[in-house]
């Protein structure tokens, strides 16, 4: 059951967003979510859901993997907008008595309320499409790219990014391994499939300790096989795929610009 | 006795990724028969023996013990869950019990028995794979390897199975813990005259040292069974499938066709060695 | 080459619980040589090859690599670069998601030029025949191929020894097989000296030479069949011997006697048809 995770939903492809540099990707994606947060016009998200579907479409990620990943999310959304709708204050439209509690909706929570639940929903798309189109291993040198002018803060930018790699590696590792911990103790009897979450949760525990000694075990002999392959951290360290900034790279950056313009014109002169 | 009538796996069903792991197997294993199988990495033996305690549900077929099919319903598979009890590759990487003791007596309390019935099998257990009770009290994980896979052990045979399945038992051991562990597996089948026991391996010469019967499989197939003997005659066969035939069986196959009369039945490196010095004496009148 | 001068070792230093691992071990690999360590487990094998390069230190004694003293701390790189090794764990030796990014990882450590790199992790994987799986993750792997890429990993930093520490034990037969004839290739063709580390005695007796450790002690030592030919020593140490090696000993006390030191079936099979001939069958 543990080995169909998929982490990341990466899908491989070799469309233009695939073959950004991850950096670039990266800083574009965390000031759409900047943006998306800050718009506030009707002609703002008009403007995003132009720009969001034109990503999709030319990252060449089917949509029906898009709403697959956004269906488990479904029930934040409905919070979201049940939350907004009734909890803000303003312009009564509609009133209900439960007991001594009145509940009602406001003009000023549907519209908070729409305004959340589409920032939530552009929001998990812009960042799938960030996972979606770039392979773990490019994430994580993007990541360290990104936080490399931070080192001089003391930010440990290369051993952050060389964690991720690893813990990348190692999830197909120890997804296989609970599974064979979970089958083992089902074989002397334990039930992981019924009763209730906290009995299921119970049944839980006796993985949990099996499965932290590997990890330390694994911890200590990977530590080993990379001391012997000379590794001391990031310094004076090389790569061989180096990204590069490309044509590419640039044309997005033009392209985000004037998305980014157009953004700021409909929030102030409209 | 377990059987099995047409059993069929097919991993991931109804996917690209779909993959056909057990085709059409038939089998009958007796009570108080001492079975090996063999076949090498994807053969299939290791989801053969998981359907065995109903761990894996047949995509197609049946899985019968004593008549009884084990995937009838929810009981049935609970009940067969206790009857066959199967020991996982590399089972010291499966303890995790505070001490030793409560580690056996997992299985038995997850029955629901009473304490002293816990207590009696925890210690029979023990003494049956020879790990000493001085250990009861300490923790598991300071035990030396091979006592971690002995503790392992008898944390299945607490559970008094019926029938005791274990997957590669000797694998990653010196040659001492593997015949601790090989002689640990006889001594079962001697004590125990009703108890069906079966062992997966890699090692022909393992095999060919413990088992009374051979399963062979390939490509998801019963490639061939029968007694030891039979099987490890049929060198020839075994080789052409990617098994390690024992050199023992290689060398008397070579002798044999140079001309040497020595009876089908050898296997074991003293049974080669009466039989040569058999022919050998015995025609050169020494 | 490796030398190691009167190399004692034990895990703790505190005054009592002090027992020496390793007892004074004197100990010469050539260059070029292939080698085999045998010994149960707990013998000092392992112990014995961390010290090859320099992942253990001697707690007395000197160890020498290509002529680097491994105590010496300014040697440690240069000595972990000319004596790669390879674990016992292939699951838990590799570091990156893909297998030649994994190549890539003791290059990349080193500050190798990104072209040099990637020409090294193309020839090494071509030389160990995992060319085809470079996009691959190592969790799609089978054992036999994992090891063959840690081979690969170990052998882009141009290391000249190549040590196994017990790299066989967790694989089927199959991987074992490609893993020994992997190494034994690289030995012949690319002269490199290897190292095995093994409890497995079909392994040794395809070296040049096997070494049996006990206790901490070099009991034997020389080519494969004389070492295996003693078979009471090596069955009171806890160790195999090929069963064909077993069989002239078995027939010798049946009153056949034919050379002891047999080691495979086709020199076993040659001694018995010259015994057949001389008692005229």
């Amino acid at each position: 059951m543990f080995k169909d995770i998929i982490i990341g939903k990466y899908v491989p492809g070799d469309s233009p967003l695939h073959r950004l540099n991850p950096t670039v990707k990266l800083i574009f994606t965390i000031l759409y979510v900047a943006a998306l947060f800050m718009a506030d016009s009707p002609i703002s998200y008009m403007i995003f859901s132009l720009y969001t579907l034109t990503l999709i479409l030319v990252s060449g990620v089917p949509i029906k993997v898009i709403l697959k990943g956004i269906r488990p999310m479904l029930w934040i959304f409905i919070f979201t907008a049940v939350l907004n709708v009734f909890m803000t204050p303003g312009e009564e439209l509609w009133s209900v008595a439960v007991f001594s509690f009145s509940l009602k909706i406001t003009k000023e929570g549907v519209t908070a309320g729409a305004v959340m639940t589409i920032r939530l929903l552009y929001l998990i798309i812009g960042t799938s499409l960030l996972t979606l189109t770039t392979s773990p291993l490019q994430l994580t040198d993007g990541i360290e790219k990104l936080l490399s002018p931070l080192n001089k803060i003391k930010v440990p930018s290369h051993e952050i990014a060389m964690m991720m790699t690893i813990a990348i590696r190692f999830i197909p590792t120890l997804a296989e391994e609970t599974d064979k911990l979970m089958k083992a103790q089902t074989a002397r009897g334990a039930d992981f499939e019924t009763g209730n979450i906290i009995k299921r949760a119970k049944a839980m525990l006796p993985l949990l300790i099996p499965l932290l000694i590997s990890a330390f075990r694994r911890a200590d002999e990977l530590a080993e096989a990379m001391e012997a392959r000379c590794y001391t951290g990031g310094k004076k360290r090389t790569r061989m795929k180096e990204s590069r900034f490309t044509g590419l790279d640039g044309a997005a950056c033009v392209i985000f610009f004037l998305a980014c313009a157009l953004l700021a014109a409909a929030e102030y002169w409209i | 006795m377990i059987k099995t009538e047409n059993l069929c796996y097919t991993y991931q069903a109804g996917t690209p990724f779909e993959r056909c792991a057990l085709r059409d197997v038939n089998l009958e294993i007796p009570d108080g028969s001492l079975t090996a199988i063999i076949g090498h990495t994807g053969s299939g033996k290791s989801t053969l023996i998981q359907h065995f305690n109903a761990l894996i549900k047949p995509t197609s077929g049946r899985i019968l013990i004593d008549g009884t099919d084990i995937n009838a319903d929810a009981a049935n598979v609970k009940l067969a869950r206790r009857t066959v009890g199967l020991v996982f590759q590399y089972p010291e990487h499966q303890l995790f019990e505070e001490t030793v003791y409560r580690d056996i007596a997992f299985g038995p309390r997850n029955m629901g028995l009473f304490e002293e019935e816990t207590d009696r099998r925890v210690r029979d257990a023990a003494a049956l794979v020879g790990l000493d009770e001085k250990y009861f009290n300490r923790s598991p994980f300071e035990l030396s390897g091979g006592q971690k896979r002995r503790a392992a052990i008898a944390g299945v045979l607490a559970m008094k199975p019926k029938a005791l399945i274990l997957d590669e038992p000797t694998a990653g051991l010196d040659p001492k813990g593997r015949d601790d562990i090989l002689s640990i597996i006889k001594r079962l089948h001697e004590q125990y005259s009703d108890m069906i026991i079966i062992f997966v391996s890699h090692s022909m010469e393992d095999v060919a040292k413990t088992a009374e019967n051979v399963i062979v499989m390939n490509d998801g197939r019963v490639e061939a069974e029968g007694s030891a003997e039979r099987i490890f005659s049929q060198g020839e066969n075994l080789r052409k499938i990617g098994l390690d035939v024992p050199q023992i069986t290689m060398l008397t196959d070579a002798l044999r066709k140079a001309g040497f009369t020595l009876p089908d039945n050898i296997y074991t490196v003293s049974g080669a060695a009466d039989a040569i010095a058999r022919f050998l004496g015995g025609g050169g009148g020494v | 080459m490796i030398e190691t001068q009167k190399l004692s070792f034990a895990y703790r230093a505190d005054d009592n619980a002090r027992e020496n691992v390793l007892k004074e071990i004197n100990l010469k690999i050539d260059k070029g040589s292939f080698t085999a360590v045998l010994g149960r487990n707990g013998s000092g094998k392992s112990t014995l090859a961390k010290h090859f390069n320099a992942i253990l230190l001697p707690s007395g004694g000197k160890v020498y690599v290509n002529g680097m003293d491994t105590s010496d701390g300014k040697n440690t790189f240069r000595i972990r670069q000319s004596a790669g090794m390879v674990f016992q764990n292939p699951d838990n030796q590799m570091v990156a998601a893909s297998v030649e990014d994994e190549v890539a990882f003791a290059p990349e450590n080193l500050g190798v030029d990104p072209k040099e790199i990637r020409r090294r992790v193309d020839e090494c994987l071509e030389t160990v025949g995992m060319t085809k799986f470079a996009l691959s993750a190592p969790s799609n792997l089978s054992g036999g191929q994992k090891q063959r890429v840690a081979i690969a990993a170990v052998l882009a930093m141009n290391s000249e020894i190549l040590i196994l520490d017990e790299s066989t034990a967790m694989l089927d037969p199959k991987g074992r097989r490609e893993v020994i004839e992997t190494i034994k290739r690289l030995n012949s063709e690319k002269g490199i000296t290897v190292v095995l580390i093994t409890h497995r005695m079909d392994e040794a007796a395809e070296a040049q030479r096997a070494v049996v450790i006990d206790n901490g002690e070099i009991v034997l030592d020389g080519a494969p069949g004389d070492v295996f030919c003693r078979v009471e020593e090596l069955k009171s140490l806890g160790l195999d011997v090929p069963q064909v090696t077993l069989l002239a000993y078995e027939l010798g006390k049946r009153g056949i006697e034919i050379n002891k030191s047999v080691l495979t079936v086709d020199e076993c099979f040659a001694e018995l048809i010259k015994k057949a001939s001389e008692v005229g069958i």
